[in-house]
């Protein structure tokens, strides 16, 4: 999945330009970003739900900007999306939604339906909620089961907006350890929205930024990181203090003042990348990743690197 | 992947990147056209997609069912009424003239032609367009459209097409009932309480009305009902911003309708009055 050179704008209003990255197949990404920078909308305008002005977003050959309706129709089968709250349908219960992809694009049998419809629901842990209506669970679970709607196709791209918004720290957390499982299972390329610090440091392979209109940086996990970049460095320390202000940017002035003022951010500390549970196969996309971001070393920041290299490293041992 | 995607962009906070060069934002006078001509590529989306495989059947006839509930009292309701003013009042006009023999002709065709019409467009499209379009709004805010476009499936196709079928069928047959209740109103009224004679009542509808007159009443209705499903789905699909938004998209449909349907009524009207002779003439 490679987009280029996206631009998109409201109005007179830029959201963000000249958008270039490339998510590598079967590996997980994430894109963060302070409230308002239009993640969301980036996320719409890769299944070309939002048409951006310029750019193009190539999936498997197919462009989702400009290409007809009919081939775009098409490449969407291809892909997995949960939204912010789920967007179920609220007429249905939770298994006729979840059930609607396999009734709508497969001629499967009933009794086959149920079997892939209850194994999503198990996965997600929405046993015994399955016949309620979307209006009658909370905001966690319709989450959930927007998840495992859109996991029934077994898709080859799986989109999930802010996966964690309306979750407690604890669903987050095995919320995170689902994708990661996901990814093992069905070597899926994910990419995930948020701005939630904890699926950031743990979940992905790779992470973007988006700040002031710009795709602020691209790359492996500890390339973001380990940046000291002063928008990233702010973000990961959640602090008042750098250049995000309350509405998205701070004047030059309060900047000084702040510099002048501040303590140093806290070290951080690179958490070790979440592993797939016990008893599924290793993650392909980890696999190939290695050897990508092992044959990208020398373009990377010094800090970066030797992160990379400390993670790579056997038990008490170093990579050659 | 290429390696140059890898690269930082150079920390530089304190300057912003400048704006690309945006389009001038589009004529603000020339907005209602935008909305027009994409009003007429729903229209024509909706005709198309009439024709695709696999046909919604459940979703029409529960649209059917509903819009058709909503529907029936308040038109049967209205339509007496009507259907008695109008022929009070020609009863007074014809006595006037004294050419009270037909009366009974006279009444029927502006029931028939002009008042059954309407009164099955205003609720149509004041019952059954403004619930549909409050149903579409509020799904399109809760992204539940989008996600259906995402699973590969046509909203239009899939909701749109049923619920403008329905609105069709269902003013196609409540204007055969509008028709009949009004002329039997009118018939009460001028019977009486105008102490008219039945025999001249009745006669004076062959005297005057014609086969093609029902057509023409009929054809109206069908395409009241086609718009006022286009113009409900079409605001429905496009609120701006919210439940709020939702809110005035439902307001909006109504009066739009309503301003549409009697524009189109008045077209209708005056070229059925050119092409049909009318009879004896």
């Amino acid at each position: 999945m490679v987009v280029e050179g996206l631009t998109k704008s409201f109005g007179r209003q830029n959201v963000w330009q000249d958008v270039t990255l490339t998510l590598p197949a079967g590996e997980v990404s994430v894109m963060l970003g302070p409230s308002g920078t239009g993640k969301t909308v980036f996320l719409k305008s890769l299944i070309g739900l939002l048409k951006p002005e310029h750019g193009r977003v190539l999936v498997a050959g197919t462009d989702m900007v400009n290409s007809p309706e009919r081939d775009i129709y098409e490449t969407r089968k291809l892909f997995g999306v949960m939204f912010q709250d789920g967007a179920l349908f609220g007429s249905l219960s939770l298994f006729d939604n979840i059930a609607f992809p396999l009734r709508e694009h497969t001629r499967k049998k009933e009794s086959e339906i149920r079997r892939i419809v209850m194994e999503r629901v198990e996965m997600v842990g929405l046993v015994g909620a399955e016949r309620k209506l979307p209006g009658e669970i909370s905001g966690g679970m319709r989450k959930r089961a927007g998840l495992a709607r859109a996991l029934v196709l077994d898709p080859q791209i799986i989109l999930c907006d802010e996966p964690d918004s309306g979750l407690d720290p604890v669903r987050t957390a095995y919320l995170s350890q689902l994708l990661i499982d996901l990814n093992a299972q069905i070597d899926a390329t994910m990419l995930i929205v948020t701005h939630n610090l904890d699926i950031a440091a743990t979940v992905p392979d790779n992470m973007g930024m988006l700040f002031r209109r710009n795709l602020v940086t691209f790359g492996p996990r500890e390339a973001l990181l380990t940046s000291d970049e002063p928008v990233v460095a702010q973000f990961l320390a959640g602090r008042r203090e750098g250049p995000i202000g309350m509405s998205e940017e701070k004047d030059a002035a309060t900047l000084a003042r702040e510099r002048r003022a501040a303590l140093p951010y806290p070290e951080r500390v690179l958490a070790p990348q979440l592993e797939p549970s016990p008893g599924l196969p290793p993650r392909a996309g980890a696999q190939r990743r290695r050897e990508r971001v092992l044959a990208m070393l020398p373009e990377l920041p010094e800090p970066a690197r030797a992160a990379i290299l400390r993670s790579y490293a056997p038990v008490g041992g170093a990579v050659s | 992947m290429t390696v140059a995607d890898h690269r930082p962009v150079p920390p530089d906070p304190a300057a912003a990147p400048p704006p690309p060069p945006v389009a001038p934002p589009p004529s603000r006078w020339l907005a209602p056209l935008r909305e027009t001509g994409r009003l007429f590529a729903l229209a024509g989306t909706v005709v198309r997609d009439t024709f695709r495989r696999p046909f919604q059947l459940r979703e029409f006839i529960e649209q059917f069912w509903f819009v058709a509930s909503v529907t029936i009292l308040p038109a049967a309701l209205v339509s007496i009424p009507f259907g008695a003013v109008i022929a009070l009042q020609v009863g007074s006009l014809t006595e006037q003239l004294g050419a009270q023999s037909f009366t009974g002709g006279a009444s029927v065709l502006a029931v028939i032609q002009q008042a059954s019409p309407l009164i099955v467009a205003l609720l149509i499209s004041g019952a059954g367009g403004s619930a549909i379009c409050a149903d579409l709004g509020s799904r399109t805010i809760r992204e539940e459209l989008d996600a259906m476009e995402v699973m590969g499936v046509s909203p239009i196709q899939r909701l749109v097409v049923p619920r403008v079928l329905a609105t069709m069928l269902v003013a196609v047959l409540l204007n055969g009932m509008v028709s009949v209740v009004g002329t039997l109103g009118g018939y009460f009224f001028n019977v009486i309480m105008q102490d008219g004679t039945p025999g001249a009542y009745l006669a004076g509808f062959s005297a005057l009305a014609q086969l093609p007159d029902l057509w023409i009443s009929e054809i109206k209705a069908l395409i009241f009902g086609f718009l006022a499903g286009v113009v409900a789905a079409y605001r429905g699909l496009n609120p701006r911003g919210g439940p709020k938004g939702v809110g005035d998209a439902v307001n909006q449909s109504v009066v739009i309708t309503f301003l549409l349907l009697f524009f189109v009524n008045m077209v209708l009207t005056a070229i059925y009055l050119q092409i049909v002779p009318a009879k004896g003439a």
